[in-house]
C-alpha cells in the first residue's frame, strides 16, 4: 500500500485532467441537482438591500468584467438585473471593461424582452469608458459629462429615463459586477467613500476574500462571491434551476475530487519522506 | 442559414481547439490562441472609438450646434503623443502623455487609498470592539488582534524578536488562514469557469449535432 | 529638459487631483473635472498604442521568420476583421461585430481561463503539502472554505457553512485588512514619490 502511494505521486497530469473533467461532466449529464441553501451570507444582505429600495429607484449596474469570467458573473448579472426589473427600478448599465458593455447589453436586453421592459424607459446601457476610478470621480459631479451618449450613440437628452439624473447623488445604488481592477474597489473608493452612494457588488470568487473587509466597515451593502454568490441570488430571486444553481452540483463534486487529490498527494509525500525519497 | 446554430458551432470549435492543449501544445491551440489575441484587440479599438473617442472627444471638439472648441485639441494631442512611442525619433513625446496619466492617477490614488483602505479600515477595526454575546466579543478580539499582529508582521523597521517577534508570528498565523481562504476561493473560481464551458458544450452544442448532420431533431 | 516637462506635468496633474479632493470649489473643481475628462481620452490612446505594438510585433515576426511566425497572420486577420466589421456595421446588438464577439471572442476568452481549472488541480496534487503546522492551517482553512461554499458541505455537516461564514468574516477579514492597510500606505508613499518626481521609472528609466 505504501508503495502504491509513493508511486501515485508520479501520476501523469493528464490523468488528473481527465478526472477533473469527469467530475464536472458527470453531474451535468446526469442532471444532478444539489439544492442550494442560502445562509447568513453577504449575498442575502445584498438581496435584502435591493428588495427594500423604493420602487423606481435609479440603480447603476456596472458590468466590469469580460468573457474570461463570464461563467461566474453572467448568471449574477442576469439574476441581479431580473430582480431590479421585477422591483420596477430604473437600470443604468455602465462598463469599466470594454467587453462588459456587450455582455451587459445581452443580459439586459434578453431579460427586458421577457419581462416587458422598454429600453430608454426602464433600462439603458451607457456603455464603456476608459479611466476606471477617474471616470467614476467625474460621474460624482456629472454623469452626462462622462456619458454624453449611450453605447449605441443615442444622445443623453433623447433618453427619457435619464431626465432628472445629473450626478451620482441621483443614484440610489451602484452594483458593480467585477472581475478585478477597475471594478468594485474603484466604485467603493470613488462613488461610495467620496460621494456617499451605497455600493453593492458581485465578484469572481478569486477576489471575494479581499472584499470582505469592505463589508465589515459598511463600505459595501452586500457581496455576491463567485458562482456561490450567483446561486444564492438566483435562489433568493426565485429563479428555478438557473445556471448558477445548476452549476453548484458539479462544483460540489469537483471540490470533493480536488480535496481528494490534495489528501492523496500528501499521503504520497509523507510516505515518500518516510521511505527516504525526496 | 441558421446563424444561431452556426454561432454555437463556432463557439464549440474554438472551445475544443483550446482544450486540445490539455493533451499537448498543437497547431489548433496556437491558431485559436493567436486569433483570440487579434480579435480581442480589434474589439478594444472599436469600443474605444465608438464609446470614448466619438462621444467624449470628437463631439466636444466639434459640438452638435456647430463651431470648434479648440481646448479639446489638448487631450487629442496628448493621446497622439502616446502613439509617439512607436516612432523612435519622437518617442520622448510619449513621456508627456505618461506624465499626465501617472500624475492624475497618483493624485487620485494617494487620497482615496488613504481614505478607503487605511483610515476606514482602522476605524472599522476599532468600532468592531463592541459589547454583545461572549462569541461576538471573542470574534471582535480575534479581528483586532489579527489586524494588529498582521500589521506588525509587515513592519520591518524593528527586528522581529521578543514581544514583536511573538506578535509577528501571530500575524503570520492569521495571514495563513486568510491565504487558505483565498486558495479555497481560487479553486472555486477556476472550476466555475470550467463548469461554464462544459455546460455550453453539453447543453448548447451537443443537441445541435443531429440537426447539423441532417438527422432531424 | 527631456524630463523636466513630463515631471512638471505629473506634478501639476497630481496636485490638481489632490486639491480637487480637499477643496471641491473653483478653480480646482473646474481644473479637476477637465483633467478627469481629458484623462479618459489620453488613456484610450494606450489602447491604440497596444494595438499598434501588436501589429508591429507580428509583422516583424513574419519578416524575420521568427518562431511560430506562421500564426502571426491569424492574429492580424482577426484584428482586421473585427476592425472592418466594427467600422462598417457598428457595435449594436445582432450586428456582425457583436455576432463575432458573442460567438467567438467570448467562448475563446472563457475557455482560455477555464484551462486554469486543470492546472490548479494538478498543482494542488503536486505542491499543496501539510509540511508544517502553518501549512496545515492554510490547508484546513482552504478545505473549510471549499466545503462551506458548496451545498454538499451542508449535507456533510450543517455547521460547515456557518464556520465558513465566521472564517470569512473574522480571521480572513483580519488578514486581508492587514495586507490592505499595508498596501494602502505603500500606494500613498509611491504616489507622493511620483508627484514630487522622486520616482521616475515610469518615464522609461531615462535620467
Amino acid at each position: 500500500m505504501a508503495n502504491f502511494f509513493q508511486k501515485i505521486g508520479d501520476l501523469d497530469r493528464r490523468v488528473i485532467f481527465l478526472l477533473i473533467a469527469l467530475a464536472v461532466i458527470i453531474p451535468i449529464t446526469t442532471d444532478l441537482i444539489i439544492p442550494n441553501i442560502v445562509g447568513a451570507e453577504p449575498s442575502r444582505d445584498m438581496f435584502d438591500y435591493v428588495d427594500a429600495l423604493p420602487e423606481g429607484s435609479n440603480v447603476i449596474v456596472s458590468f466590469d468584467y469580460d468573457p474570461s469570467t463570464m461563467p461566474e458573473l453572467q448568471p449574477m448579472a442576469e439574476a441581479v438585473v431580473r430582480h431590479l426589473f421585477e422591483k420596477n427600478h430604473k437600470v443604468i448599465g455602465t462598463a469599466l471593461w470594454p467587453q462588459g458593455a456587450a455582455l451587459g447589453q445581452h443580459a439586459m436586453s434578453t431579460l427586458a424582452d421577457s419581462l416587458g421592459k422598454e429600453q430608454y424607459v426602464d433600462w439603458v446601457n451607457l456603455g464603456y469608458k476608459t479611466g476606471g476610478a477617474v471616470m467614476i470621480v467625474r460621474m460624482g459631479t456629472s454623469i452626462k459629462a462622462v456619458f454624453p451618449a449611450d453605447r449605441d450613440n443615442v444622445p443623453w437628452e433623447d433618453i427619457p429615463m435619464l431626465e432628472g439624473i445629473n450626478s451620482l447623488k441621483d443614484i440610489q445604488l451602484v452594483i458593480s459586477l467585477s472581475a478585478g481592477d477597475p471594478g468594485i474597489i474603484a466604485w467603493v473608493m470613488m462613488a461610495g467613500d467620496r460621494y456617499g452612494i451605497p455600493i453593492g457588488g458581485g465578484c469572481t470568487a478569486v477576489s471575494a476574500p479581499q472584499l470582505y473587509t469592505y463589508l465589515q466597515t459598511d463600505q459595501m451593502v452586500g457581496l455576491l462571491g463567485g458562482l456561490k454568490g450567483a446561486a444564492d441570488y438566483e435562489t433568493l430571486v426565485g429563479i428555478e434551476e438557473g445556471p448558477a444553481v445548476k452549476g453548484m452540483s458539479p462544483q460540489s463534486i469537483a471540490h470533493l475530487v480536488i480535496m481528494m487529490f490534495i489528501i492523496i498527494g500528501n499521503i504520497s509525500y509523507f510516505s515518500r519522506r518516510k521511505g527516504g525519497a525526496r | 442559414m441558421n446563424w444561431e446554430i452556426l454561432g454555437i458551432w463556432l463557439g464549440a470549435a474554438v472551445t475544443l481547439c483550446l482544450y486540445s492543449f490539455l493533451y499537448r501544445d498543437n497547431p489548433f491551440y496556437k491558431f485559436v490562441e493567436h486569433l483570440f489575441v487579434g480579435m480581442s484587440a480589434g474589439y478594444w479599438v472599436i469600443y474605444s472609438i465608438y464609446n470614448v473617442l466619438i462621444p467624449n472627444w470628437w463631439e466636444n471638439l466639434f459640438p452638435a450646434d456647430g463651431g470648434f472648441d479648440a481646448i479639446w485639441l489638448v487631450p487629442g494631442i496628448f493621446a497622439m503623443f502616446m502613439l509617439a512611442r512607436m516612432v523612435p525619433k519622437v518617442a520622448g513625446l510619449s513621456r508627456l502623455a505618461l506624465g499626465m496619466i501617472v500624475g492624475t492617477g497618483a493624485g487620485l490614488n494617494m487620497v482615496t487609498f488613504f481614505q478607503s483602505n487605511a483610515l476606514a479600515q482602522v476605524k472599522g477595526t476599532m468600532i468592531s470592539v463592541a459589547a454583545g454575546s461572549v462569541w461576538e466579543v471573542f470574534s471582535s478580539l480575534v479581528l483586532v488582534v489579527g489586524v494588529v499582529s498582521g500589521l506588525v508582521y509587515f513592519f520591518f523597521s524593528k527586528a522581529h524578536t521578543g514581544f514583536v517577534g511573538r506578535t509577528a508570528n501571530m500575524g503570520i498565523t492569521i495571514l495563513m488562514v486568510a491565504f487558505g481562504a483565498s486558495f479555497g476561493y481560487t479553486i472555486m473560481a477556476r472550476l466555475s469557469l470550467l463548469i461554464g464551458r462544459c455546460t455550453f458544450l453539453i447543453e448548447d452544442w451537443l443537441p445541435t449535432i443531429p440537426a447539423m448532420l441532417g438527422l432531424g431533431g | 529638459m527631456r524630463l523636466v516637462i513630463p515631471l512638471a506635468i505629473t506634478f501639476t496633474a497630481g496636485m490638481i487631483m489632490i486639491l480637487n479632493f480637499f477643496i471641491p470649489h473653483q478653480p480646482f473643481a473646474f481644473l479637476g473635472e477637465h483633467l478627469q475628462e481629458w484623462y479618459m481620452i489620453v488613456a484610450s490612446g494606450a489602447i491604440f498604442l497596444g494595438t499598434a505594438n501588436l501589429l508591429h510585433v507580428h509583422v516583424r515576426k513574419m519578416k524575420l521568420r521568427l518562431r511560430n511566425w506562421q500564426y502571426s497572420p491569424v492574429t492580424i486577420i482577426g484584428l482586421v476583421v473585427m476592425l472592418i466589421l466594427g467600422l462598417i456595421y457598428g457595435v449594436e446588438e445582432g450586428k456582425p461585430f457583436d455576432y463575432l464577439f458573442m460567438n467567438m471572442v467570448a467562448p475563446m476568452g472563457a475557455t482560455m481561463f477555464s484551462l486554469l481549472a486543470f492546472f490548479v488541480a494538478s498543482a494542488a496534487f503536486r505542491a499543496f503539502r501539510a509540511s508544517n503546522w502553518r501549512a496545515t492551517l492554510l490547508l484546513s482553512s482552504a478545505f473549510l472554505v471549499m466545503l462551506g461554499q458548496v451545498p454538499i458541505g451542508a449535507m456533510i455537516w450543517n455547521k460547515i457553512p456557518l464556520a465558513k461564514v465566521w472564517l470569512m468574516a473574522i480571521p480572513n477579514t483580519a488578514g486581508q485588512r492587514a495586507v490592505m492597510i499595508g498596501a494602502a500606505m505603500g500606494v500613498v508613499a509611491t504616489s507622493l514619490r511620483m508627484i514630487f518626481g522622486i520616482e521616475r521609472s515610469y518615464l522609461g528609466g531615462a535620467d
